[in-house]
């Protein structure tokens, strides 16, 4: 129900939104829950585990009961708090777990069968028989337990994420964080204000209490235009810090245009990390339910958050209210609702000792030991030092105390201290490296106490980063201490529910301690108390205090499980933001990329780059069929490949040649100039690292190929052994991958290709041979080197150039009876001339595996000599490469296993396993490569190949791994 | 977490790529042995408190840096370039 | 003889604004890494005249070019042919092999941010440079105008970066339209 004039709605802004497909209308300024209340609607979300009928519990992000789904046009966020929702037109929600309707709900049966459902139930229960478990157990209990769905479809929503810095970042704005933000700011520090609500101002909002003798409204009005006004501020609403992380960083999610109706390009959350040089902690504290019998029927409140409806909302969550606390601070609610003409019933407060002078009954050592009402709450039963009595009443404002929001200063693994006088765990200092904590999330009650202590924090904090901070001018404000006594649970026949989110009761609890799991953390598990959602944000500390009661232990030494980041849940959508499709890495397009996509090249990942599969003809049907036309085009005349991706290394200085001496296992120090030699090199375990070529441009500067795969890879271990081993050597390293583009040309044609295109024809240029070339005026480099076993050469401009020139090498190549060829043809051909990939020098493999043990110089030292040699490395154990022929066309097979013929076909007696496999056009034969044990010594013989995963169980031919031109006479041609 | 590198100022840790511990620095002599390599490559002590291990600054700068941390404190105690460390060179 | 047509990464790109920001490709013309061997720092600055060798994250310029640090010992030139350096630095051509965009506009500073983990605001004043992720790439960025960056991406990935900043745009104007 509304009340007339209260409240920081706009009502000349009506809203209307819908809810389980009904509509209604509240205000600009609503959450869902403040505009259900005002419509009378109690009831908002059935519990996770017996579906029992739930209403909002509180007023803020801590909201175990009200989750909702949230319906956008193209996605659905489940679990979102009502309390956390604002309204806007068009806003589309629904409660969750509970069908056909949340008033009635199937599933109530669970609530019926409670005895059995006890703490442990599923691991007593659905024990056997193990295949009950996929097909029955996991699949009721997936239906019958749970918080909300989500669509089934892609979040096609907008997220963001961005980072931060600042000085000071104050995390909440109640009168602790306004005024340590506030000091900062006219300090000229470089501030950030994190507040999670909508609006700055925290309990000060929402208890409204008088400040410098005006509502507290007015100065934090005032406060928050001085600190929007400041360029050294920055002010974040509707931003969560999340988490603590090392060194400063923190986490924070802001709900960005949850609160509007989508639009294109608005994010919907943007996940921050701010790195802050200090921080203070001023998220207040949060107040904790009573355990009583049947605690949790919808209207069943937090006194705080009937007074945060009552002044934010101007809604009154029931006619005749009821007060239950163990504190003087729910007093305050009563005497705000009965300012605003609502109905007080009585003041049930547990402790004996407190003042019964109020304007509405007061009931002195009272206790509530029962509820009533299905949907909602009609009465309550209750006892006093006087005897029993009956209340009729539809909202219980209960009051456990308050406990301060200790979770970020958990996050490093800090762990709170008890403080009896207030009976609630509180930060332990210094735990997380420059934060430090202010106001009531420290234990400081009053908003006196808060304002003092914001200042003092940030005053200190900026002391201890060079910043002098002035002390400001603060308001005068009350500073009644807080009185408690504690009380934890209410001893009576019904269930008294500790978590709401979880189903957690004090029995639980009590069941858990009697199972033997006395431990904390082992009752956490066996209960599930504190997880989910809500982290056991209100449930913790009262049900910690039953475990504690329950195994005669005092709270402090049974102690509190720890709390995790994130403080309220972060969407996975938001902390991956950026990351879905384009976003998810980065797209590496070769400079002929368009050309080959004019040529309706399909593309194929190779990394992060793009490379051309293969060129269809008019006509081939088939991948096979273009591939089969590129490997004979190379073979019988001349083919052109884009090979930019390879990776590039220029390396110059008088000890460039040393130092490509102690990388590669074989010497580079005697190649000559305008030669190019093919190199290994090992990890520094002996076990072979990358393998490509090295060119000599002059004395002292190489240009060193990498495979595409491990370009990073070497590149960073090439500036290891630079930097830890020979810093001081004449020496520079850099990537030059980006600044050429480069292209194989291969076949019997080659030459005369080049010839083509070339400003000068080609001289002498044997095998193996590099130097400087000319095309069209550029100036390039070429190189003799194949990857085909053909005749090839690899010609490379400056990349600007590089599309030109490959449509250039193309053309001229297609009127020779030739064209560009992809990665399909360029396998096929490798395979066939016996070369590796990345496939064969996957990690495992030594130089002697591959059959190049003899390319580990004697005569020096390289890195991974030492370890190539050890034991093991070396001998007929080994499994060693091979080529595997069959005469048959059949399915590829790369990871197939070997067996020796009639052995048994088990892991045990595996020869090895095959890593390449292609059809060979040339050879009419399907050729592979694998490695086998001992296989240099058992070619000729027949090994079985079986593949489990294709269901193929083959014969083939062991042979040398090098099918066609063993000689290398077309190499050398 | 954030690392501060000598060269490129403080940065957030995705910034660095983690190799582990300095013992990688001190590389030992082609003869010394099976067990001296092992022992170099292969053996750590896994140290509660201050250890110094390698980091690269793979989207920054591309140095190697030593970087003197506490694993119980998450402290970071100082960072310096590998390549300043002034060694002399391996054999080769 | 064929006749070479120059590219650059993006040609053809025609600049986006959002916000009063606006994204476009530049041509830096020639590119050169000048990483200096041991001991050479002197004869280098004398050979550079009149360009400084740049100190860490900063860059120096003359009417012609810029010198930018990109690491330890080493910079680029841009813009301008690098003079003769035999024996005092590696000089390698990088000319092509970067992409160039240039960010322009009020609202980028916090484009940036969003991409870049560093504090771009004042603190990087005009002059400074950095080595620094751009989303999951590594890239090159100077401020070259209290309201403009030039950044150096890996040529083969320019059209992510492209990508990725006109959204980090897109989403601040979207904001700046809430507000």
């Amino acid at each position: 129900m509304r009340i007339l004039g209260k409240g920081q709605i706009d009502r000349n802004r009506p809203v209307s939104f819908r809810f389980d497909g009904k509509s209604y209308q509240g205000y600009q300024g609503d959450t869902v829950a403040s505009a259900l209340l005002a419509n009378d609607v109690r009831l908002m979300g059935r519990s996770f585990k017996y579906h029992r009928p739930r209403g909002v519990l509180t007023a803020g992000s801590e909201e175990p009961n009200a989750l909702l789904e949230v319906v956008g046009a193209t996605n659905q966020t489940p679990n979102v708090r009502a309390t956390m929702q604002e309204i806007f037109d068009g806003l589309n929600t629904q409660s969750q777990n509970r069908f056909p309707s949340l008033s009635f709900d199937f599933m109530g049966v669970n609530d019926l069968l409670s005895q059995f459902l006890s703490a442990g139930f599923y691991y007593k229960t659905f024990m056997w028989p193990r295949a009950f478990w996929e097909k029955l157990y996991e699949p009721v209990i997936r239906r019958a337990a749970g918080l909300g769905r989500l669509s089934g479809k892609h979040d096609e929503g907008h997220y963001e994420k961005a980072y931060a810095f600042c000085d000071l970042l104050v995390i909440g704005s109640g009168p602790a964080g306004l005024a340590a933000a506030l000091t900062a700011a006219r300090a000229g520090a470089d501030v950030i204000l994190a507040e999670e609500d909508r609006e700055l101002g925290g309990r000060l909002l929402a208890d409204e209490p008088d400040l410098d003798g005006a509502p507290a409204r007015d100065w934090v009005s005032s406060t928050e235009a001085e600190l929007r006004s400041l360029p050294n501020v920055r002010v974040m609403t509707r931003t969560t810090v999340t988490g603590a992380y090392d060194n400063g960083t923190f986490g924070a999610l802001e709900r960005v245009g949850l609160h509007t109706p989508a639009r294109a390009d608005l994010p919907r959350e943007c996940f921050w990390r701010i790195a802050a040089k200090r921080a203070v902690l001023a998220a207040g504290a949060l107040e904790r339910p009573i355990a009583f019998p049947m605690n949790d029927r919808p209207g069943i409140m937090l006194a705080g958050a009937v007074r945060s409806y009552l002044n934010r909302w101007g809604v009154t969550a029931g006619k005749r209210v009821t007060i239950f606390a163990n504190n003087d601070g729910a007093r305050q609610t009563a005497r705000q609702l009965m300012a605003a003409g609502v109905e007080v019933a009585a003041i049930l407060d547990s402790r004996t000792d407190a003042t019964a002078i109020e304007d509405c009954p007061v009931y002195l050592g009272a206790r509530v030991t029962d509820t009533s009402g299905r949907l909602g709450l009609r009465s309550i039963s209750g006892a006093h030092v006087g005897g029993n009595f009956q209340i009729e009443t539809d909202c219980l404002a209960m009051s456990g105390g308050w406990n301060p929001t200790v979770n970020l200063t958990c996050h490093l693994n800090g762990r709170p201290r008890w403080n009896v006088d207030i009976a609630a765990f509180v930060p332990s200092e210094g735990v997380v490296p420059g934060l430090s904590v202010a106001g009531s999330a420290n234990g400081d009650f009053t908003t006196h106490a808060c304002l003092a202590a914001g200042q003092a924090a940030a005053i200190e904090a900026l002391a201890e980063i060079g910043v002098t901070a002035a002390a400001v001018p603060l308001p005068r404000a009350e500073g009644v201490p807080y009185a408690i006594q504690p009380l934890w649970l209410v001893e009576g026949k019904g269930r008294a529910w500790l978590d709401f989110a979880n189903d957690v009761t004090s029995k639980d609890v009590k069941l858990s301690a009697q199972e033997g799991f006395t431990s904390v953390e082992h009752m956490k598990r066996y209960t599930t108390q504190g997880m989910a959602p809500d982290q056991g944000k209100s449930s913790n500390v009262a049900a910690l205090a039953v475990l504690a009661d329950a195994t005669g232990r005092g709270i402090p030494e049974t102690g509190t499980t720890t709390y995790r980041p994130p403080f309220t849940p972060v969407s996975i959508a938001a902390m991956g933001a950026g990351g879905r499709a384009m976003g998810f890495a980065p797209q590496r397009f070769t400079t002929s990329d368009q050309a080959s996509r004019d040529r309706h090249a399909p593309m194929i990942e190779a990394g992060l780059w793009y490379r051309p599969s293969y060129f269809p003809k008019p006509g081939e049907k088939t991948w096979r069929e273009s591939c089969d036309r590129e490997v004979n085009m190379v073979r019988s005349a001349v083919g052109v490949s884009d090979v930019s991706t390879l990776g590039k290394i220029d390396i110059q200085g008088k000890d460039a040649a040393r130092f490509l001496d102690l990388v590669y296992t074989n010497t580079f120090s005697n190649l000559p100039i305008g030669r190019v030699r093919y190199g290994l090199m090992l990890r520094e375990d002996g076990l072979v690292l990358d393998d490509g070529t090295t060119a000599r441009l002059d004395e002292n500067h190489f240009l060193m190929t990498t495979t595409t795969a491990a370009a990073g890879l070497v590149m960073r271990h090439l500036d290891f052994i630079h930097q830890t081993h020979c810093a001081d050597w004449d020496l520079r390293l850099i990537s030059v991958t980006e600044s050429w583009a480069q292209f194989a040309v291969a076949g019997p044609k080659a030459r005369a290709l080049l010839n083509a295109v070339l400003d000068a024809p080609l001289g002498d240029f044997p095998f193996m041979a590099c130097g400087e070339t000319q095309v069209g005026g550029v100036k390039g480099r070429l190189f003799r080197i194949s990857f085909s076993g053909e005749e090839g050469y690899e010609v490379a401009v400056p990349s600007r150039y590089g599309e030109s020139l490959f449509r250039d090498l193309v053309a001229k190549a297609e009127a020779m009876g030739g064209g560009p060829y992809g990665m399909e043809a360029l396998n096929v051909l490798r395979i066939e001339k016996g070369f590796i990939t990345h496939a064969e020098i996957h990690g495992r493999t030594t130089a002697f595996d591959i059959g190049m043990e003899k390319m580990v110089s004697p005569k020096k030292d390289c890195i991974g000599k030492a370890m190539a040699a050890r034991p093991g490395m070396v001998g007929e154990e080994r499994e060693q490469l091979v080529g595997l022929r069959l005469a048959q066309e059949t399915k590829a097979f790369g990871g197939a296993h070997l067996f020796t013929q009639g052995a048994e076909v088990e892991r045990e007696t595996s020869q090895g396993y095959v890593t390449s496999v292609c059809w060979s056009p040339m050879f009419g034969a399907t050729l592979a490569m694998g490695f086998l044990k001992n296989g240099r010594a058992r070619h000729g013989e027949k090994i079985r190949i079986v593949d489990h995963l294709r269901d193929l169980d083959l014969l083939a031919e062991v042979c040398d791994p090098v099918f066609h031109d063993p000689k290398g006479e077309k190499l050398r041609a | 977490m954030r690392l501060t590198c000598p060269l490129c100022g403080p940065r957030d840790r995705r910034e660095f790529y983690y190799y582990g511990h300095e013992d990688y620095l001190q590389r030992p002599g082609p003869d010394a042995g099976p067990e001296a390599w092992d022992d170099h490559l292969h053996l750590r002590d896994n140290i509660a408190g201050e250890v110094r291990d390698l980091w690269y600054h793979e989207t920054g700068c591309a140095q190697w840096l030593v970087v003197t941390r506490n694993t119980v404190t998450h402290e970071i105690l100082s960072t310096e370039l590998v390549a300043d460390r002034k060694k002399k060179g391996v054999r080769a | 003889m064929p006749e070479l047509i120059a590219k650059t990464a993006l040609l053809g790109k025609k600049p986006v604004t959002f916000a009063g920001t606006t994204l476009a490709e530049g041509d830096a013309g020639p590119v050169a890494s000048i990483a200096l061997f041991p001991g050479q720092d002197k004869a280098a600055a004398k050979a550079l005249k009149p360009l400084a060798f740049p100190a860490p994250n900063s860059f120096t310029e003359s009417e012609a070019a810029r010198l930018v640090w990109t690491g330890r010992d080493q910079a680029f030139l841009i813009g301008a042919e690098p003079p003769a350096l035999g024996g005092i630095a590696a000089v390698t051509d990088q000319s092509g092999g970067w992409a160039t965009l240039t960010l322009t506009g009020p609202m980028a500073v916090e484009a940036l941010m969003r991409l870049v983990p560093l504090d771009l605001r004042a603190t990087f004043a005009v002059g400074q440079a950095a080595r620094a992720p751009l989303g999951h790439m590594q890239s090159i960025l100077f401020r070259t105008a209290p309201d403009s960056f030039t950044l150096m991406v890996f040529r083969s990935m320019a059209r992510t970066a492209w990508h990725e900043i006109e959204v980090a745009l897109r989403s601040l104007a979207a904001r700046a339209a809430l507000a």
